[in-house]
């Protein structure tokens, strides 16, 4: 039995024989050419068929792996007509060098200028350089790539695979890539992605010291290769392949179903997401929009303040993909344990209780317009709520309601088109929750923020593990908070959320129904849960 | 001769993708049209050059027009680069 560690593409478990994946490496050999009209003639004719090629594999790949994968085709084509590279080919040919021989020394020059760059995505395009070259030297040798010859589904083991030869294999055949080379960028993992099969890219695998036919467990929750596993190793994996598979069975049933109790009572299901890239989870999940979005990442691991257009790009890429979905933007958390140091953010004695949130927000209004500057025209056309975090005064919410409206009029007299967000609070501090009855009157919808909500109630810092076994996350103190602030939010007439983790844990679930809770807003790897949970009460 | 800077707002930079557009859209203009990002500069209808020059969210790139359409150019260019990136 032996291990090998990768970089895990997508969650799962595949068991199975392994295939080793080698290219025909035909190597052109360097000859010289006298009649150089005619070989510029025939690599004209090759560079013709290849990207005739293109537009087929294009075709192709739109109806198997979709138009977002495929468009890596008419990439492709556009490389192979494109001037610096062609003219480095014909210059080659004109001094008397053979079109394979010229074409083979030029694809090495472009593959090594994209591997040097220091941009990870950019230095997977390296591959692309070596894919297109291969294609027409194929041509013009006339030899082509291989198939998988294997009779059953396979783990494919490679070194690295370019889009072409991603493409062309047979699906039904494969349970999974496994690459030595490769990063999350590459089109093996794209592909995968879009096959839902567990895959390993960048593995720390030698070529040799495996062989074909050998068996093999893919691991994706882990990242492991594991070649030739021992009796117990085997069985523990098939195990947890079958509990993935039941996972995966019971929550596909749960797709598309309404998230409503065997008494007809319903509750919305929504995700938490904290970067743009978050976002094919939730559309994954099925979550009925995003109930919170967490805005901090614009912010931290950077020089400086992100600007409107940047905000505005992100906000609109999550607005777009949720496709009229209701999406929640939290305006900046920043502060207590997230910082970023163009902030000039002093270090505290209590951060948690410190200068954070809306507090910066309020004392720094530029900061605060840009990102809601940028929400509001993110919004246009779109449902969109916008909710502040650490409220605990009505006057907070009338200056912030005063920079909206001044948010509002600049950009419509800019001419901006700009969205109607809801407006909404995070209730997580006890000043807020004891205050609701008056709050709910200022605001559009409530959501209860239970981490600090716990925190500040029962006055345990959730991060000393020391105080774990206080910190009893059902505390019934918290529990009747919750109650006040529903029942507080129902009496005004608008609709109250949980964001926090209690609201994915389903041994609450019934209690929040009863109570009247409107909306969950869980982790997308929740989402299906809870509506499991809902749907057994 | 019309030049403009701009600052990438995309948060993933000039990927394959838009780099494939921005290169169709400049290949619809006579006018001759150079990208520089920092000392790199590249055509913009020459699409592996351009993606050479590792254009990333933040990076002020500077784009430059010269010919007989180069008012048209500037024109979509700026509208490209705002829609697009």
């Amino acid at each position: 039995m032996k291990t090998y560690t990768g970089n895990s593409v997508l969650k799962g478990i595949a068991i199975g024989n392994i295939y080793k994946y080698q290219k025909n490496n035909a190597k052109a050999e360097r000859k010289a050419i006298i009649d150089i009209a005619g070989e510029l003639d025939r690599f004209e004719d090759a560079l013709e068929v290849a990207k005739g090629q293109l537009e087929i594999l294009y075709r192709e790949a739109v109806n198997h792996v979709g138009a977002e994968q495929a468009f890596i085709f008419d990439i492709h084509k556009m490389m192979l007509e494109d001037e610096d590279y062609l003219s480095c080919i014909r210059q080659s040919i004109t001094q008397g060098i053979n079109a394979e021989y010229a074409v083979q020394t030029a694809g090495k020059k472009f593959e090594e200028l994209f591997a040097s760059m220091d941009d990870e995505y950019m230095k997977a395009r390296a591959v692309d350089m070596r894919d297109i070259s291969d294609r027409v030297l194929s041509v013009l040798m006339g030899t082509a790539g291989d198939e998988i010859t294997a009779k059953g589904p396979v783990i494919v083991i490679a070194d690295d695979l370019t889009p072409s030869e991603t493409v062309k294999m047979d699906k039904s055949k494969i349970l999974a890539f496994v690459t030595i080379k490769g990063s999350l960028n590459s089109h093996t993992a794209i592909l995968a992605r879009s096959m839902n099969i567990p895959s390993l890219v960048n593995t720390s695998l030698l070529f040799e010291e495996i062989s074909d036919g050998m068996l093999a467990v893919v691991d994706g929750f882990t990242g492991k290769l594991i070649v030739n596993p021992d009796e117990k190793v085997y069985a523990e994996m098939l195990q947890k392949q079958e509990n993935w598979h039941l996972e995966e069975a019971e929550y596909k049933l749960l797709k598309g179903k309404e998230n409503v109790t065997t008494g007809g009572k319903s509750i919305e299901i929504y995700a938490n997401i904290g970067n743009v890239s978050d976002i094919d989870s939730v559309i994954e999940s099925d979550a009925g929009g995003i109930g919170l979005f967490r805005s901090e990442f614009l912010y931290l691991g950077r020089e400086d303040f992100p600007s409107e257009e940047e905000q505005y790009r992100c906000y609109k890429k999550v607005i777009d993909a949720m496709d009229g979905k209701k999406v929640i933007i939290r305006t900046l958390d920043i502060g207590a344990d997230k910082k970023a140091d163009y902030f000039q953010l002093e270090s505290e004695e209590n951060p948690a209780l410190g200068y954070r949130a809306i507090r910066i927000c309020l004392d720094k209004p530029e900061i605060f317009e840009t990102q809601l500057r940028a929400i509001y025209r993110a919004a246009a056309g779109a449902k969109v709520g916008i909710m502040f975090p650490m409220i605990i005064s009505i006057e907070e919410i009338t200056r912030i309601k005063e920079i909206v409206t001044r948010v509002k009029e600049d950009l419509k007299r800019e001419g901006y088109q700009i969205g109607e967000a809801e407006l909404g609070i995070m209730v997580e501090t006890p000043a807020a929750a004891l205050m609701a009855d008056e709050l709910a009157k200022e605001v559009d919808f409530f959501s209860i923020g239970t981490n600090d909500l716990t925190q500040y109630t029962l006055a345990i810092d959730r991060q000393n593990p020391k105080l774990e076994k206080y910190c009893d996350t059902h505390h019934p103190a918290v529990l009747r908070l919750i109650r006040m602030i529903t029942e507080s939010a129902h009496k005004a007439g608008i609709w109250v959320g949980i964001c926090g983790e209690l609201a994915g844990d389903t041994d609450l679930t019934a209690t929040f129904l009863d109570m009247g809770i409107d909306e969950l807003s869980v982790s997308p790897s929740l989402v299906l849960r809870v509506r499991g949970a809902v749907r057994k009460i | 001769m019309k030049e403009f800077d701009y600052v990438i707002a995309d948060p993933v930079g000039v990927h394959a993708r838009p780099a494939g557009l921005l290169v169709k859209k400049a290949s619809e203009f006579k006018s001759e049209i150079i990208i520089s990002n920092g000392e790199k500069s590249a055509e913009a209808k020459k699409l592996i050059s351009l993606m050479g020059l590792g254009i990333r969210n933040g990076d002020k790139i500077h784009c430059r027009i010269e010919g007989e359409d180069e008012e048209d150019a500037l024109l979509e260019m700026q509208n490209f680069f705002r829609e697009n990136l």
